[in-house]
């Protein structure tokens, strides 16, 4: 029920969206000039600073536990996604002990993804569209630099969304997961350079890893997910 | 003790952190300022002294019994490192003496963390207890006798204290529920203990145990008298749903089991450490 209020609610607000847009539209081209490619260019800018874009747009993560377990089943998706396409094809030079570690996380995240998508049921998020033209697939480097990436933001994501979890065994589940993925970024880093599973770039002073709340972690994935999410009601304390 | 630091993350889960320590905004600038003229030695007193104001009547004896108990974990880690150290010959010089320094002063720094933590909350930290990290319960001549002399026997501690460490922080989470900072700092503190195993464990690796970064089953060869760490780590069920083939996916039993770590409650964990407690 409340999830077809929510669509209900997300249709009129993008009706108001197109009622308004027309005088939107026209005062920018009054600004705009002449020529079809100043057109083109302003349009894009809009669409990039969201101008015309309604806020409610793209995958809507939900509200409550269901919303913090849909935002962690987004970044299961581009976790395992990302290994998936690594074991696909390993990078060249890649060692034995390498090869089978990384294929282990591989099926760690995809089981942390099935598993989400089996717990949330109906309320899931569809399949996202990942982006990895950043990565270069062959470059030991590049793989193990995002991996490093990867690990140490899902690690700081679960710290962080601890606290939004009001569920006692939905907050431990997520803790059944985040101490496997901080493994994997220790791995990772140790296979980067060794002796850096725990480094100041992740630890503070005080020993406490990095938590990070969910605009922060989407922000920074922002780049590797095409498909927009909205996570506009996810609970903020 | 990065103070500033604290404050920006109880601020990340609790936003009116400064309204609560005073209702004007303009009372943390004066704070700030105050912060760079005291030494740094007296800022956890300073900061105690905020913080029982702040959060003195919501802490719920709950929440301190979770941190005292986080406490003993830390004393007993922090001085089993600080030993291994301090051994002569133990851990070789370079990569490994390095890590296990680093080790070393992430517990300590968790100590003085709970300390500060406790005590900004009015409560009176408890007192490090007297080891035996031969698990001998003080007789000192337990199955991990040579455990500062043999370099193996001492990785194998190392790793089921980190292990077990984990296990005991996952099973606290939700007495900390409601705690806003508290609960995310034991977070951060568990993800870091989490850390460390991994790493323990390559070690180990390396020194011929057959053994991966994360728990596969029960993981066992280290001992019976720590075996009761890794029970439970065979768990192939999550919520009621089978991982072991999820979906269709080519999920093995041990990716199943090495996916997901388990908690463990107090009791167990008292009675795994019971026998390195005198």
């Amino acid at each position: 029920m409340e999830n077809i209020t929510k669509k209900d609610e997300q249709i009129i607000l993008q009706k108001q969206d197109i009622l308004s847009a027309p005088l939107q539209r026209r005062s920018f081209l009054r600004y705009a000039g002449a020529g079809a490619a100043g057109i083109a260019l302003l349009a894009a800018g809009c669409k990039k600073d969201g101008m015309m874009i309604d806020d409610s747009a793209g995958v809507n993560l939900g509200s409550g536990d269901v919303g913090i377990l849909n935002y962690a089943y987004a970044l299961e998706q581009l976790e395992a996604a990302f290994y998936i396409k690594v074991a696909s094809s390993f990078y060249s030079g890649i060692t034995e002990a390498e090869r089978s570690l990384l294929t282990d996380i591989r099926d760690h995240e995809i089981a942390h993804r099935e598993f989400f998508k089996n717990a949330l049921g109906s309320n899931a998020i569809p399949g996202l569209e990942v982006d990895f033209s950043m990565i270069n697939f062959s470059s030991r480097d590049s793989v193990l630099g995002t991996a490093k990436a990867f690990e140490d933001l899902g690690v700081s994501a679960y710290n962080g969304a601890g606290v939004l979890i009001k569920d006692a065994n939905y907050l431990t589940l997520a803790g059944k997961i985040v101490s496997v993925e901080a493994r994997h970024a220790a791995l990772i880093r140790d296979l980067i350079s060794n002796g850096s599973f725990a480094n100041s770039e992740v630890i503070d002073a005080n020993g406490l890893d990095k938590s990070r709340l969910p605009m922060e972690v989407l922000g920074i994935a922002a780049p590797f997910i095409k498909t927009k999410i909205n996570a506009n009601d996810l609970p903020k304390s | 003790m990065n103070i500033l630091n604290i404050l920006e993350e109880i601020e990340k889960t609790d936003a009116e952190v400064y309204e609560r320590i005073s209702p004007r905004r303009k009372a943390m600038a004066q704070f700030y300022g105050f912060g760079k003229k005291v030494a740094l030695a007296s800022i956890p007193f300073a900061l105690g002294t905020m913080f029982k104001k702040a959060y003195a009547q919501t802490a719920s004896t709950e929440v301190e019994a979770v941190l005292q108990f986080a406490l003993t974990l830390e004393y007993l880690e922090a001085e089993f490192y600080t030993k291994g150290v301090a051994a002569a010959g133990l851990v070789p010089a370079g990569a490994a003496l390095g890590a296990i320094t680093t080790i070393r002063d992430h517990e300590n720094q968790h100590v003085a963390f709970l300390k500060t933590a406790l005590m900004s909350l009015g409560k009176t930290p408890v007192s490090k207890p007297t080891f035996d990290f031969s698990a001998g319960n003080g007789s000192n001549t337990g199955p991990f006798a040579n455990v500062f002399s043999n370099y193996d026997t001492f990785l194998a501690v190392a790793q089921t204290f980190e292990d077990t460490g984990v296990r005991a922080y996952k099973g606290q989470a939700p007495a900390l529920i409601g705690s806003g900072g508290v609960l995310t700092a034991a977070l951060n503190i568990h993800s870091v203990e989490a850390r460390h195993a991994a790493h323990i464990r390559q070690m180990r690796k390396a020194r011929g145990a057959n053994i991966k970064p994360w728990i596969t089953g029960q993981d066992t060869g280290i001992g019976a008298i720590v075996q009761a760490s890794y029970a439970g780590e065979e768990l192939e069920d999550q919520a009621g749903i089978k991982i072991t083939g999820i979906n269709g996916q080519m999920i093995s039993a041990s990716a199943a089991t090495e996916a997901f770590d388990e908690p463990l409650t107090k009791a167990q964990i008292l009675a795994i450490v019971d026998p390195f407690i005198v």
